[in-house]
């Protein structure tokens, strides 16, 4: 796979790719530059999960991070929103979590529109693919949800922190 | 991403094929309307309609809302254009996501290192 461009000398940079595979189904995927093991690790340590979920250059920040990274386990996070004195939340559950290699969750706050989202890290020797797949139950619901991403309202800073929100914990937002 | 437009661009062709269909498109060009009021203007039977609509619908070139007991139908949903952008901003998100990742991963991988020194101490 071609993922790598060339950057700055000696900085290796991955190409990030979203891909609407069907009518119910959006992908993710990146190459990371260590093996699953530190991948997994990265992602379901609450405190590390916390320093890359909700970067800086999105606007919001978690107000708190819950996460049982185990099968069964639940997870709840809560964003701050700038724009709004109501805090957010994004919560579900994990239908399966299996180290090293893959995690698939519920977006629960979304109700039935709710899509689940399987992600898995496949081994590249040094390196770890990242495949993650979102998947609803139904054409309307992945429409709706592109629907309500592209006509929020507020001001367009706003209407970035909304879509921000909508795809934080990469569920859908009423 | 090309794949699932090709196919999209099949089932635009293929929903275009039909003059009843393209009469739809062209009278809810004037207007929203039920299944029942075109099923009328067509003088077709509510399922033959509802066929009808249900491709123009998979071709992503009308909507349909239920409100009761009522389906109305409108042209064009979201654009094609509109959903490109919407999987633009979701790439940024995901993209600057992977990079403050890659730095939690760096560190990890950094400590690792340290960690096996001192166990071959």
């Amino acid at each position: 796979m071609d993922a790598r461009r060339d950057g700055e000398p000696g900085v290796r940079k991955y190409e990030t790719t979203v891909e609407r595979q069907s009518d119910r189904e959006l992908v993710v995927t990146r190459t990371v530059n260590a093996p699953p093991r530190i991948v997994f690790e990265a992602w379901t340590r609450p405190e590390l999960l916390q320093r890359w979920w909700a970067p800086k250059s999105l606007g919001v920040s978690f107000v708190s991070c819950e996460a049982d990274f185990r099968t069964g386990g639940t997870y709840r996070f809560v964003f701050s929103h700038p724009c709004s004195e109501q805090p957010m939340e994004f919560f579900g559950r994990f239908i399966e979590v299996t180290p090293p290699s893959r995690i698939v969750w519920t977006n629960d706050e979304a109700g039935d529109a709710a899509s689940v989202t399987t992600v898995t890290f496949e081994d590249r020797g040094a390196e770890t693919l990242i495949v993650m797949r979102d998947r609803y139950p139904s054409k309307e619901a992945l429409d709706a949800a592109i629907e309500s991403g592209a006509t929020s309202g507020c001001s367009e800073q706003f209407e970035q922190l909304d879509e921000v929100l909508l795809t934080l914990g990469t569920g859908v937002e009423h | 991403m090309v794949q699932y437009l090709d196919s999209r661009l099949d089932a635009s062709f293929a929903a275009l094929s039909d003059p009843t269909r393209r009469g739809v498109l062209e009278q809810l060009g004037y207007g929203d309307a039920s299944i029942t009021d075109l099923a009328g203007k067509f003088r077709m039977t509510l399922t033959g309609m509802k066929k009808h609509v249900g491709v123009l619908e998979q071709a992503g070139l009308v909507t349909t809302r239920k409100v009761g007991r009522v389906r109305t139908c409108r042209l064009g949903p979201r654009r094609l254009e509109e959903e490109m952008a919407w999987l633009g901003r979701y790439r940024r998100l995901w993209a600057a996501r992977f990079d403050e990742l890659d730095k939690v991963v760096e560190e990890l991988k950094q400590k690792e290192v340290v960690d096996g020194r001192k166990k071959r101490r």
